[in-house]
């Protein structure tokens, strides 16, 4: 057991953990932040997408170890003040998921993408989120709220 | 949802009467509708037993309604709340629904077969109706107004006259009053011209910031996670096993029980990793391999009946098939698919004292209920189901085996135990979607009618097996083979098989005939509500503008299934080396009356998107009973790229119950596909996946 030190969602969270477990296993059983899915744990569906310092990346493919002094952002650490952010907003305006398990990784990408690409075209959203998969096959849906929330990020000039 | 107190013992198994109603949900209006067996119903014919329904008004003006049909993620929910605030006449933010408790809910068969609407929606709308009339009538002991003066609108009752009005919530107070109604043969939408149904809120604001607890994000105090030792292929036996190793380790708890073997331990990589620590040795069965499985599965028919068969014989379907002068004989074959649920199953098991609950993701809450008491010698009485918010299912969450382990294994521990596949487990221990081989001997005269038609489908299931054709001289009939994998149901299972060799075949006497695979759906339809949607998919496909272009293709399919009607254009373009990209699905659809568009809308987008994967790769590869691409990296289920565009044209009959939409959108996306590549290429594919290696399929294995 090693004790490590996170930063997640702008607090400081200390673990004792053997330090090569996953960061979403810490994630999900350690500190309960269970927003964050696993759906693999192979790199290969998104469910369990993250941002380091910004940066979308698998949870289930970095060992907690390794995350060092990087920031943490979780899908529970989007909404600002209880308000949604855009991309969220426009997945509950336009009802864009069914069983909704894909739904926080998609979002977590989703925001990463608006945010290093404001204004994306339909092949790069869909170039951009084909890492996350959606087994009720709702992409047309996800597609059509994350134009949307392009609109609403612009349209309100709101930060992600 | 509210918090509510668990009764004595579950409603389903108490009489009426005996059921603590007002102590469980406090006082105000109970409505019930009794719970009916099957040999109880009124004018002969089977029909499937239900549990009835029941609902609360409290003092507050809100309404409670109890179904036994479980959410794994379809949308029942929202559809469901639209029936019974429409029955109410109140708004739908005032009407909460418990589904899936066995405690507190109605039995239920399960959610299954897209039967959610046409069950819950007559029960729900019978017990939303008549708490609306028992309303109106303590409103007339109230007022001393006969109820032909009376009205209920918007969680009130007025007087006509305009002459006031008295809120639910003030009628119930102070009082607890059962109602028993009456129930309702079907519920179809309140007519336009009333106050149309009105929406409930935009639900979705837990599931988008994480807050929504699936029951593999449960957490009981006291919380242990479960691991099991698996055997390395179907049908292997444990033959011993060697548990040194794992009683060495420090906090593990393990079960041993026949051939059941689990550990708890503190953290699920620790149970795991305790497993692996397992010696053990199995005795295996012979299994057939891939090539061998087509004949396995003709070799070995399962004996006696099920209910699982139909048959359908008229004429001399032989003798007419000799005089065509058009014919085809063709065997069709679909693969072992996967569900792969994108949350794998799960259950969390906790004890107090001698009573259990158990959280699972079941489709059937009360069979596994049942089960789960069997494999533990309780009584049902003792144990609780709860169906918390699931990552779908698509029939592969069915029953309650995950539960009983888990129970098993929070019992040995004393704690809480939570038990989650994971995505490899879920993959090689679940169970699949039947590979079917389906032969066909079909002809038709020279104009392109049929005349001859023998359909026999081996293990694909007896659902949409009867062609909505008309043609005299017939035989169709389906049979089940003992499967060497572990089979079961799956989202419009059979419907698919059917309906892919079904449209196929229709395609190659077309073009056997020289007749247009339109011309000749439209000859031969037996059915107005198909060709109805089938003119609404061409027209929006501009099908008779097609231009003709080389390495393109369009092709076309209708299904019917379960009372629900679909027709599917699909357009393509094929590269030199054989590889497809789907560039549109144009999708017409028609459940009798739509409850909730934007639901209904996503659920054919869905399904027709899901059913691109089963058309154009997805297969469970085996070898020897074990499973060869139990990994998402090995077996492909639909991405954003393999997303067409999608049309789809919703098709309203509000005279008309709703019939279930969670299936039926899917059944004509392969056939329609098949036949574009055939358009395209003039390759005829008979085999599901219609291009397993990423391209159709060489001269051999089509
Ligand atoms: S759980 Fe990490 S990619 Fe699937
Ligand atoms: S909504 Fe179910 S997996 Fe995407």
């Amino acid at each position: 057991m090693t004790e490590i030190e996170l930063r997640v969602n702008g607090s400081l969270r200390t673990v004792a953990t053997q330090p090569d477990r996953s960061l979403l296993a810490v994630l999900r059983e350690d500190l309960r932040l269970t927003g964050t899915k696993y759906g693999c744990g192979e790199g290969e569906c998104g469910s369990c997408t993250v941002l380091l310092d910004g940066e979308a990346v698998r949870s289930c493919q970095v060992s907690v170890s390794e995350v060092g002094s990087r920031s943490v952002t979780t899908v529970e650490g989007l909404a600002k003040d209880g308000r949604l952010n855009p991309v969220q907003q426009a997945f509950v305006e336009l009802g864009s998921f069914q069983c909704g398990y894909c739904t926080p990784g998609m979002v977590v990408r989703a925001t990463a993408l608006l945010r290093s690409n404001p204004m994306p075209s339909r092949e790069e959203i869909r170039r951009g989120l084909e890492g996350n998969l959606c087994r009720c096959c709702g992409y047309a849906g996800i597609l059509r709220a994350i134009e949307r929330a392009v609109e609403l990020a612009q349209g309100a000039r709101r930060d992600l | 949802m509210r918090d509510l107190a668990r009764p004595r013992r579950p409603w389903d198994r108490t009489p009426p009467a005996d059921r603590e109603y007002f102590d469980v949900l406090g006082p105000g209006l109970v409505a019930l509708l009794p719970g009916r067996r099957p040999d109880e119903s009124a004018g002969g014919g089977w029909r499937p037993p239900t549990g009835g329904a029941w609902l609360h008004v409290d003092p507050q003006g809100n309404a409670i309604a109890f179904t036994g049909k479980a959410e794994v993620g379809q949308g029942t929910r929202a559809a469901l709340t639209v029936v019974v605030s429409d029955g109410l006449r109140v708004s739908p933010d005032r009407v909460d629904l418990v589904m899936g408790d066995t405690d507190l809910c109605p039995w239920d068969m399960g959610t299954f077969g897209s039967r959610s609407m046409p069950d819950a929606a007559p029960a729900l709308g019978s017990v939303a109706g008549g708490a609306r009339t028992a309303l109106i009538g303590l409103a007339a002991e109230r007022t001393g107004r006969p109820t032909s003066e009376l009205d209920a609108e918007d969680g009130e009752v007025r007087l006509r006259d305009g002459g006031g009005a008295i809120s639910y919530g003030d009628l119930v107070r102070d009082r607890n009053r059962l109602v028993t109604v009456a129930a309702l043969e079907s519920w179809v939408p309140t007519p336009k011209g009333r106050s149309p149904p009105a929406f409930p809120p935009k639900p979705g604001a837990d599931i988008v910031t994480g807050a929504r607890v699936y029951g593999s994000d449960l957490h009981p105090s006291g919380l242990l996670y479960g691991a099991l030792l698996h055997p390395p292929a179907y049908g292997a036996r444990l033959a011993s096993v060697d548990l040194t190793a794992v009683e060495r380790l420090a906090d593990v708890t393990i079960v041993r029980d026949g051939s059941f073997v689990g550990v708890v331990a503190p953290t699920l990589r620790a149970a795991r990793a305790a497993v692996g620590e397992i010696r053990a040795t199995w005795d295996r069965t012979n299994q057939p391999d891939e090539d061998s499985i087509e004949g396995y599965l003709r070799a070995h028919p399962m004996e006696g009946d099920f209910w699982d068969q139909e048959e359908d014989t008229a004429g001399d379907v032989d003798a007419a098939y000799g005089r065509a002068p058009v014919t085809i004989a063709q065997t069709y074959r679909t693969a072992f698919i996967a569900h792969v649920p994108l949350e794998t199953r799960s259950a969390v098991a906790e004890w107090d004292g001698p009573r259990l609950t158990v959280w699972v993701g079941t489709q059937t809450p009360f069979r596994a209920r049942d089960t789960i008491a069997e494999g533990l010698g309780l009584t049902p009485e003792q144990v609780r189901v709860i169906v918390p918010p699931t990552g779908a299912g698509f029939g592969g969450k069915h029953g309650g085996d995950l539960g009983i382990a888990a129970a098993r294994l929070a019992r040995a521990a004393h704690r809480p135990v939570r038990l989650a596949y994971s995505r490899e487990e879920e993959f090689r221990f679940a169970y699949f979607r039947p590979m079917s081989v389906i032969d066909v001997r079909a002809g038709t005269d020279r104009e392109g009618r049929l005349v001859a038609w023998a359909f026999h489908n081996i293990n694909g299931g007896s659902a949409a097996l009867l062609a909505p054709y008309r043609v005299t001289d017939r035989r169709v009939d389906n049979e089940l083979s003992l499967s060497p994998l572990p089979q079961g149901s799956y989202r419009a299972l059979a419907a698919t098989a059917n309906n892919f060799a079904r449209e196929t075949a229709i395609d190659e006497l077309a073009r056997a005939a020289g007749v247009d695979p339109l011309a000749m759906r439209r000859m031969n339809l037996d059915d107005d509500r198909l060709r109805a949607v089938l003119d609404r998919a061409v027209e929006r496909a501009d099908w008779h503008r097609w231009s003709r272009v080389p390495g393109r293709g369009h092709g076309l399919a209708v299904g019917l299934e379960k009372d629900s009607r679909v027709a599917t254009v699909a357009e393509i373009t094929v590269s030199e080396d054989g590889r497809v990209r789907l560039d549109r699905l144009v999708t017409a659809f028609e459940a009798g009356a739509i409850v909730h568009p934007e639901n209904l809308r996503s659920q054919v987008e869905g399904a027709t998107t899901m059913g691109i994967g089963g058309a154009l790769f997805e297969a469970v590869r085996f070898e020897a009973g074990s499973v060869k691409n139990p990994h998402l990296a090995q077996y492909r289920v639909p991405r954003f790229s393999d997303l067409p565009e999608l049309v789809v044209e919703l098709v309203d009959r509000p005279d008309l119950p709703p019939s279930g939409a969670g299936e039926t959108p899917m059944i004509a996306v392969a056939p329609a596909i098949g036949n574009a590549i055939c358009d395209a290429t003039g390759t005829r594919v008979r085999r599901l996946p219609l291009t397993p290696d990423g391209r159709i399929p060489g001269p051999d294995s089509r």
